[in-house]
């Protein structure tokens, strides 16, 4: 069986190549492979994978309000003898770090394929951790591609791995191979294999029920499965030793691995397609065969430390950052550095002096976060914030976050403040999506403690910042079928909540009544911002004018930071084109300068 | 079969993202490797954003060294003068003539260079600039938001392929209804950089 390993099992004849990035070529892979459960909360730079996935035929694919939740429902669909797929971004493992602990102590009863996407350099994420840690935290398997063509070979490879092994497989991305265009090979003609049950389910006491009792048997399970992995790990064709000149060894993976090879293209290579856990003695045969181990990867010494620990002498960490994200200019210039390759011998003349403006990213025009935080910023009050769109009212000129840490964290951050004695009345502000994920338990706890908080649920009706996926609060699924659309405010008053509001935060003079009326309040409450996102209503009203006579360009409507704002020489204009007509500026200008027809 | 690397430069929301398909699409039918590396999420709500997209033999790296680019192509003026260090005296840059200025700039609290300036500090590597007014162009063509293929029609005549090759490449990535207005302001793009 393990033979198999490693090849995908479709036929090749009559391939044609297509592009696709790594998201969509792992969806493909485990498509092909036979997964026909998936499930996902969507996270930057993973979300494609799930949304290519359920577009293919026969497969149930699901966004499921957290990772946690996603990889239970992965777990169960193995359970049951069907093949699963669960994506995440790497700080959703964190989320789903509970499940994914007992599911090694379990095992599963098909294949459990867990898609897991790094964010070196966070591109778009709060941190830059390494999940590589995660498996051999977990002591779970993890492979690495390093193109589009391998992440659809690997997704058969894990899935093999899983049901031989008995154990979830970890497929590690970083944003520059979920987000990267490489060919891959498609056979038009593959299907899947025909629906089979691998093993019927039944009721296994020692296996799935993590009482401790049971639990310290299976833990001696898991440890024989690390050993017996750590053999595979020296027979796959997965890591394999790539001759070159002998004078200089490199051990690499994925994404990091493609670089190297453009930077040393004639060194002799261990490439590392299972990140853990690693071959022992092919890296003992490949250190005995080079005169020198240059270990490149990125963010942690993942494999350094435990090279080192085989006795083997290597370079790693003292000649490439721990910090940020690789590439190939970077590898070069340390080398350089560290006098392993030559120093470039031509540059560049000097370039003339100039300041480019920088450009952050910026809450759209007509986006309906900015009225709700130019309200907060003016009422002065201590802001948690969470993570999505909403995250962008902490940059000038709004201003008006004080926190941004995890998903979820904004309401139990401003519960905690407001018990640890800050004096003013707290707000959290989290989107609804964010709330869906991981918003309600820490609701529950300022409720239940007796908190005073206020609690802002900036409800767009999408996952916004992940571009637009659909979420329990918005009346379909992933696959589009119209579902149960879960009634945010009755579901807060159910749970006990007596001060809930909802309204439009364009609507400043409305917003701005009901928060007064809020900050001012003993209880714990909630206030439902709700305004769609613009992206997706598409809304469009006549842009305003700024009558030029009356502007006293003050600045004052530059402070709610609306693209189409400029400020000119005399008086403030307007770029139409960019406009959404969502009348914000109306209404902040105090000398009445703009005006916009009625709606 | 010589490499090319190009970088696509611009402003969340202006389309980089199709047009690095496009051309590494095109890539692929002349008979190239093709990668490329796009950035999602965060960044894409009105921020910088850049593409890389190389064509090559066999092509390891998606990402494009410094110094090395061939092809610079900068939807907008100062997110073109932000990626001058992948240039060299070699590189051909298209630069759309057209500022969206950076919120600094709209606050007046930071200074839009002057095209003048821009143009300076490109050719300071020793390769050429081309300008194109490739938002009007689009414009023409029924939408200011295909300003990108317009640019990629400019580039194509300095790459390779017969215009059929990338009207075919537009037609499968473009949806239905648009495919039409795209394919022509392609053909703007590529009669405005012959010259």
């Amino acid at each position: 069986m393990l033979e198999n390993i490693g090849n995908p099992f479709f036929k090749r004849e009559e391939t044609l190549k297509e592009l696709m990035t790594g998201n969509e070529a792992l969806a493909y892979g485990a498509y092909l492979s036979g997964v026909r459960v998936g499930a996902a909360y969507p996270g930057t730079p993973s979300t494609q994978i799930m949304e290519k996935f359920a577009t293919f035929p026969g497969v149930h694919a699901e966004w499921a309000p957290n990772e946690k939740v996603a990889l239970d429902a992965g777990i169960g669909a193995a359970f049951a003898g069907t093949r699963a797929l669960v994506a995440t971004k790497h700080v959703g493992l964190n989320v789903a770090a509970d499940s994914l602990f007992y599911a090694v102590y379990t095992g599963l009863n098909a294949g459990l394929l867990i898609a897991c996407a790094d964010d070196p350099g966070m591109h778009s994420s709060q941190n830059e951790q390494d999940n590589r840690n995660y498996a051999k935290f977990a002591k779970v398997p993890m492979l690495e591609p390093s193109d589009s063509e391998e992440a659809k070979q690997f997704a058969a490879t894990a899935l093999e791995m899983s049901e031989t092994f008995d154990t979830p497989v970890i497929v590690r991305f970083v944003t520059r191979t979920s987000h990267s265009s490489s060919v891959v090979d498609v056979d038009p003609a593959a299907v899947p294999p025909p629906v089979k049950e691998i093993k019927p389910y039944k009721r296994e006491l020692g296996k799935f029920v993590m009482v401790p009792g049971y639990a310290r048997r299976r833990h001696p399970v898991v440890e024989e499965r690390i050993r017996k992995l750590r053999e595979y790990a020296d027979s796959t064709p997965l890591n394999r030793i790539e001759p070159g000149n002998d004078a200089l060894g490199i051990v690499a993976s994925g994404s990091v691995y493609q670089y190297a090879r453009e930077v040393f293209p004639d060194a002799t290579f261990l490439r590392l397609g299972m990140v853990y856990p690693l071959p022992e003695k092919l890296i003992r045969e490949f250190a005995g065969r080079v005169k020198k181990v240059l270990v490149i990867e990125e963010l942690d010494p993942f494999f350094e430390e435990q090279i080192r620990l085989l006795g083997i002498p290597v370079a790693g960490k003292d000649i490439f950052p721990i910090v940020g994200e690789f590439s190939p200019s970077l590898i070069r210039q340390a080398a350089i550095q560290a006098g392993i390759l030559p120093a470039a011998v031509s540059g560049f003349p000097a370039a003339p002096a100039l300041d480019i403006p920088i450009r952050p990213p910026i809450l759209c025009a007509g986006c309906g976060h900015r009225g709700m935080f130019t309200v907060l910023k003016e009422a002065g009050v201590v802001v948690m914030g969470d993570i999505g769109c909403y995250t962008l009212g902490a940059a000038s000129p709004l201003e008006a976050l004080h926190f941004c840490g995890c998903m979820g964290a904004s309401i139990g951050v401003a519960h905690g403040m407001d018990k640890g004695g800050i004096p003013d009345r707290l707000v959290a502000v989290i989107g609804d999506s964010t709330f869906f994920h991981s918003g309600i338990h820490p609701l529950i706890n300022t409720l239940y403690n007796r908190g005073k908080t206020t609690t802002i649920i900036a409800d767009n009706g999408t996952t916004s910042m992940t571009g637009h996926q659909h979420h329990p609060g918005t009346g379909y699924t992933l696959q589009k079928q119209p579902t149960v659309k879960v009634d945010l405010e009755g579901m807060v008053r159910g749970l006990g909540f007596g001060k809930v509001d909802v309204c439009d935060p364009n609507e400043m003079d409305d917003f701005r009544k009901i928060l007064e009326d809020h900050l001012k309040s003993d209880e714990a409450s909630v206030i439902i911002a709700r305004r769609p996102c613009v992206l997706q209503s598409r809304e469009r009203r006549t842009p305003p004018r700024i009558d030029p006579d009356l502007c006293t360009n003050c600045g004052t409507c530059l402070d709610i930071g609306c693209p189409p704002l400029v400020q000119e020489e005399d008086c403030v204009s307007i770029n139409e084109a960019m406009c959404t007509g969502c009348g914000l500026c109306v209404q902040v200008c105090p000398a009445e300068a703009i005006s916009q027809e009625a709606k | 079969m010589k490499k090319i690397d190009y970088l696509l430069a611009g402003v969340g929301g202006q389309g980089t993202i199709l047009a690095s398909r496009i051309l590494a699409s095109a890539g692929l039918e002349l008979g190239y490797d093709v990668k490329t590396a796009e950035v999602h999420g965060m960044a894409q709500r009105g921020g910088s954003v850049e593409s890389h997209v190389r064509w090559g033999e066999k092509v390891y790296s998606p990402l494009v060294e410094h110094g090395m680019a061939d092809y610079l192509i900068g939807f907008e003026m100062v997110e073109t003068a932000r990626w001058l260090t992948y240039l060299n005296n070699n590189s051909v840059t298209f630069i759309n003539r057209f500022r969206i200025p950076p919120l600094l700039v709209t606050l007046g609290k930071a200074r839009y260079p002057s095209e003048k300036e821009i143009e300076n500090l490109l050719q300071s590597r020793g390769g050429k600039v081309k300008w194109l007014s490739a938002d009007d162009m689009a414009k023409d063509a029924g939408n200011p938001a295909m300003a990108g293929v317009v640019l990629l029609g400019a580039l194509s005549n300095l790459v390779g392929g017969g215009q059929e090759i990338w009207l075919q490449v537009i037609k499968h990535l473009v949806p239905a209804r648009f495919v039409e207005m795209n394919q022509k302001a392609f053909l703007a793009g590529r009669d405005a950089g012959r010259g």
